[in-house]
């Protein structure tokens, strides 16, 4: 019984993996009754984000006032917004996170394809281990790693720098076998005729390995950026310092800052969650790949 | 030396054929260099920041060890002694264990019923994708935000939308025999879009063989789907059971963001009481042997998960 999984693909023919086979068209009662469904779920989804932006874009008496409207009484305003950008540091937090999730996605690629390719093709002694060594560590739950982590942060003396968010966020065990997986499939006799020339290791993963997986490294770093992205635990622990918080850690703050104020906090609520969505609308296809690739094989 | 380049000569490597005898040994050692500097920067991280704080945290539980430096001595198992008989962690343990039971049934559920819905092949597919699946991509804070604010007990949408069919007010954060639902409704809305993009995935990878064959024997939709869909899903089902249930047992951010364990400690999970033991109650060592009775628990699912998957592969 064949497992579906979406890591079959060969690198030279990547699957179209989510296109939708659109078989009979008959405009039945069931196939409405399912286009029903579907949209009242797709519309329960929605109303969050419909009520934050309407709430974004009202006065705050209108968004404190006890009787709830769709249609503020006095109008729609950009008040909110300039308030969060006047008063808070949305924009210094969301550069905060971007270039430290961009560092962690940088990091965990490197360093986890070199091992991915060392699992996959080099034959060494002390393999063996190594592979039951990190497929253990795939269960290793990061909360239970917060407390020695933070003293070992304090000892390394790196709380309260860039560097407390980033060093613990490169290990991804699970993203080294998504990507060896991905590397057992390519055909060896491409390497052979590098070997012959006595091509370094090093050469071919970088000249014939790493340009045939562009689709896998793709899913890897999306996955591992929307991790960071959004990861509030370990940068609450790691940081007080107001300059690096992250954008979920941030708005943290704002909440018990401004109480309520609940038209503020549904604008800094949309803006922090604007560019991921943005993200998403340009890289749909390979965020579901993602997802989906990831997913599955990272169990 | 030459005792291991002989026996490297015998085991022929399968994957790797070198080119030709005489190089072979030699490409061998150069392997086992090459090997291990192509694992170097990911083992020098892996040791620093895994391996390291799991032995010194578990070193930690041993101690009497305080944020204030204070009693760095061994004191032997006496925090996990004194963590079996504190009623506070059972507290919160029996509170994760409930999120994760009543949490995993829905999220795995209705992704199930989402896939199935767009697996018929609705139009404007990266619409419903996208609606379903967006919320994946907040941050615990938004979210938390956002359900926040509708489940306000005064001006929240959903108690104005209730009262309308003369529902009372219920105070979805306030009351502690709602509380944990309310939390696991945001964790719905939240995360079911993961689960339902695997599910999809692995529909769509069914022969569609399979639903023609069963469309010639007169099988309608639904016995389509329960006779074909839903086995041909069980590995997947499976994998996602468990992994919803690792999911929900590390369950921190959305509730300590929405009702910072309350009301009353009855939302408060085990990774809470782990942080608030060490951070505000600075006992680190307490908290370390905490973690470690919460890894112990973790380490049970998964190892049933192993045991699970590799029946079904075998």
């Amino acid at each position: 019984m064949a497992t579906p999984t979406l890591t079959r693909s060969t690198p030279a023919a990547p699957t179209t993996a989510l296109k939708i086979r659109q078989p009979r068209k008959r405009l039945t009662v069931g196939r409405v009754a399912a286009v029903v469904v579907a949209a009242l779920i797709a519309v329960l989804w929605l109303i969050p984000f419909a009520w934050a932006t309407v709430t974004a874009f009202k006065s705050e008496a209108d968004a404190s006032a006890s009787k709830v409207s769709w249609f503020p009484p006095s109008g729609f305003t950009f008040d909110a917004f300039v308030n969060v950008f006047q008063a808070g540091n949305i924009p210094l937090w969301t550069w905060n996170s971007l270039y430290t999730s961009a560092a962690i996605t940088a990091i965990t690629l490197v360093i986890s394809a070199l091992m991915a390719y060392a699992l996959s093709r080099i034959e060494f002694k002390g393999k063996k281990v190594l592979m039951v060594v990190i497929i253990a560590a795939i269960i290793v739950p990061p909360p239970v790693l917060m407390i020695p982590l933070f003293y070992q942060m304090l000892a390394f003396k790196m709380i309260d720098t860039s560097w407390a968010i980033i060093l613990p966020q490169v290990i991804h065990p699970a993203m080294v076998f998504v990507l060896k997986k991905f590397f057992d499939q390519i055909p060896h006799e491409l390497e052979e005729a590098a070997v012959m020339d006595g091509a370094s290791r090093l050469r071919i993963f970088l000249q014939i390995i790493l340009p045939l997986s562009r689709p896998i490294l793709a899913a890897v770093a999306i996955f591992v950026f929307i991790g960071a992205w959004n990861n509030f635990l370990w940068p609450f622990i790691s940081t007080n310092d107001d300059s690096l918080l992250t954008l979920p850690v941030g708005l943290q703050t704002i909440k018990s800052a401004y109480g309520v104020q609940y038209a503020q906090n549904m604008a800094s609520a949309l803006l922090a969650a604007l560019p991921l969505i943005v993200v998403f609308l340009f890289f749909q296809r390979q965020i579901i790949k993602g997802v989906a690739t990831t997913g599955l094989a990272g169990t | 030396m030459s005792s291991s380049t002989l026996s490297r000569q015998t085991s022929q490597p399968r994957t790797t054929p070198g080119p030709g005898k005489a190089g072979l040994s030699l490409r061998r050692s150069r392997d086992n260099l090459n090997g291990w500097a192509f694992a170097t920067p990911f083992l020098v991280f892996f040791l620093v920041f895994l391996v390291w704080p799991i032995l010194y945290g578990f070193y930690m539980s041993l101690t009497g060890k305080s944020l204030t430096g204070a009693n760095d001595s061994l004191i032997g198992f006496a925090n996990y002694a004194e963590a079996f008989a504190d009623a506070g962690m059972w507290r919160s343990l029996g509170n994760t264990l409930y999120f994760t039971v009543i949490s995993t049934v829905p999220l795995v559920l209705v992704a199930l019923v989402m896939a199935a819905l767009l697996n018929i092949g609705l139009p404007a597919q990266w619409l419903w994708r996208l609606s379903y699946f967006a919320p994946f991509l907040l941050a615990s804070t938004v979210v938390s935000l956002f359900f926040v604010w509708m489940y306000n007990p005064q001006l929240g949408l959903i108690n104005d939308f209730l009262s309308k069919f003369g529902i009372p007010k219920v105070g979805w954060l306030n009351d502690p025999n709602v509380a944990m639902w309310s939390i696991v409704i945001a964790t719905l809305w939240w995360t079911v879009g993961f689960n339902f993009l695997l599910y999809l995935a692995a529909m769509q990878n069914i022969p569609v063989q399979h639903y023609e064959a069963a469309s010639l024997d007169g099988a309608g939709p639904w016995r389509q789907f329960f006779s074909i869909t839903l086995p041909q899903l069980t590995p997947t089902t499976v994998m996602i059971v468990l992994l919803q249930i690792l999911a929900s047992l590390k369950v921190f951010d959305q509730i300590y963001q929405m009702t910072a364990g309350g009301p009353g400690g009855s939302t408060r999970p085990v990774v809470q009481y782990i942080f608030e033991t060490g951070f505000t109650g600075y006992r680190l060592g307490y908290s370390a042997a905490i973690s470690y009775i919460f890894f112990g628990l973790i380490v049970l699912v998964s190892a049933l998960q192993f045991v699970i998957t590799r029946r079904r592969s075998a």
